[in-house]
C-alpha cells in the first residue's frame, strides 16, 4: 500500500492530518499499537518540521508486511549541519514555531529514538529528505 | 480517577468527553511543550497544559493521550473540540493554575510519570 500526502511550509493548522490518517490505516489492518505509536510519533515530529522549516513538502509512506518506509521531503532552506541539528535541545525554530509548543530541539533526536533506520539528506537552499522505516516483524 | 472526578477537584468543565466516562486515569504529565510531551512512551495518562491551540490535541492523539486538562483560564476552539471528539480525547477546562492543577491531583492521588 501507499499513500502520499501534501504539506504546506506554516500551515499548522493541518500539521499532523498526514500522521492522523496513517494511523487510522495502521489501526484498520491491526498493526501492533506500540509500533503504531512510535510511527506516528515520528511523521508527527517530521511534519510539524516541515510546517516549521520549510515551504512545502509531501510526505510518502509504504506499507508492507515486513515493514513501514516513510518519507517526508521539503523544499525549504535544507540543513546546513545534519549532526548539529540532531543534537537534542539545537533549534533554529522561530518565536511562532516555539508558541505553538514546538521548536525545543527534540523532533529528529525523537524521530531516531521512534524509528529503527532513519536517513536525512539535505542541500542548503534546496531542501531536505527524512526517510526512516520502523519493521514489522 | 475518572474525568468526572477530575472536574470536581478542579472545579473544572468537561468540554468533551464521550466515550472516555469509564477510563480510569493513574499518572499524569504537565507541560506547555508538545516536543516533550511527544518524547513519553506512557500510555493512558492525563495531560496538563496551558497551550490552547489544535497541536495540543493533535499532540495527544499521535500520544495515545485520552484527557487533556486546560489550565489557567485557557478556552479551547470549536476546531480544538471538533478534533477531541473525532479522536475520543476528553477535553476539560480549568481555571486554576498549572501549578495548583497539578498539586491539587497529586494529593488526590494521580501520580507522576517519573
Amino acid at each position: 500500500m501507499q499513500f502520499e500526502y501534501k504539506i504546506m511550509g506554516g500551515d499548522f493548522a493541518n500539521a499532523g492530518h498526514a500522521s492522523s490518517e496513517i494511523k487510522k490505516i495502521l489501526k484498520q489492518i491491526n498493526v501492533d499499537p506500540k509500533i503504531i505509536k512510535k510511527v506516528v510519533v515520528a511523521l508527527y515530529e517530521a511534519e510539524v518540521n516541515v510546517c516549521a522549516h520549510a515551504y512545502a513538502g509531501k510526505v510518502q509512506i509504504e506499507i508492507t508486511p515486513e515493514k513501514i518506509e516513510v518519507v517526508v521531503s521539503d523544499k525549504g532552506p535544507g540543513i546546513p549541519d545534519i549532526e548539529l541539528a540532531m543534537q537534542e535541545g539545537f533549534s533554529t525554530a522561530s518565536p511562532a514555531v516555539r508558541e505553538m509548543g514546538f521548536g525545543a530541539g527534540m523532533g529528529l533526536p525523537n524521530i531516531k529514538k521512534n524509528t529503527d533506520f532513519l536517513d536525512i539528506q539535505s542541500t542548503v537552499g534546496k531542501g531536505t529528505s527524512v526517510k526512516f522505516v520502523n519493521y514489522l516483524a | 480517577m475518572t474525568h468526572k472526578e477530575i472536574s470536581k477537584i478542579l472545579n473544572a468543565r468537561i468540554i468533551s468527553g464521550a466515550g472516555g466516562e469509564e477510563i480510569d486515569y493513574q499518572h499524569a504529565f504537565a507541560s506547555d511543550l508538545m516536543s516533550d510531551v511527544l518524547t513519553i512512551d506512557s500510555e493512558n495518562l492525563i495531560l496538563i497544559t496551558g497551550l490552547s491551540n489544535l497541536q495540543a490535541v493533535r499532540t495527544a492523539e499521535m500520544s495515545d493521550i485520552s484527557c487533556i486538562i486546560i489550565v489557567r483560564g485557557k478556552k479551547a476552539s470549536e476546531e480544538m473540540v471538533q478534533l477531541s471528539i473525532e479522536n475520543r480525547i476528553t477535553l476539560i477546562e480549568c481555571d486554576y493554575t498549572m501549578f495548583k492543577t497539578c498539586g491539587l491531583l497529586y494529593q488526590a492521588g494521580l501520580k507522576p510519570l517519573y
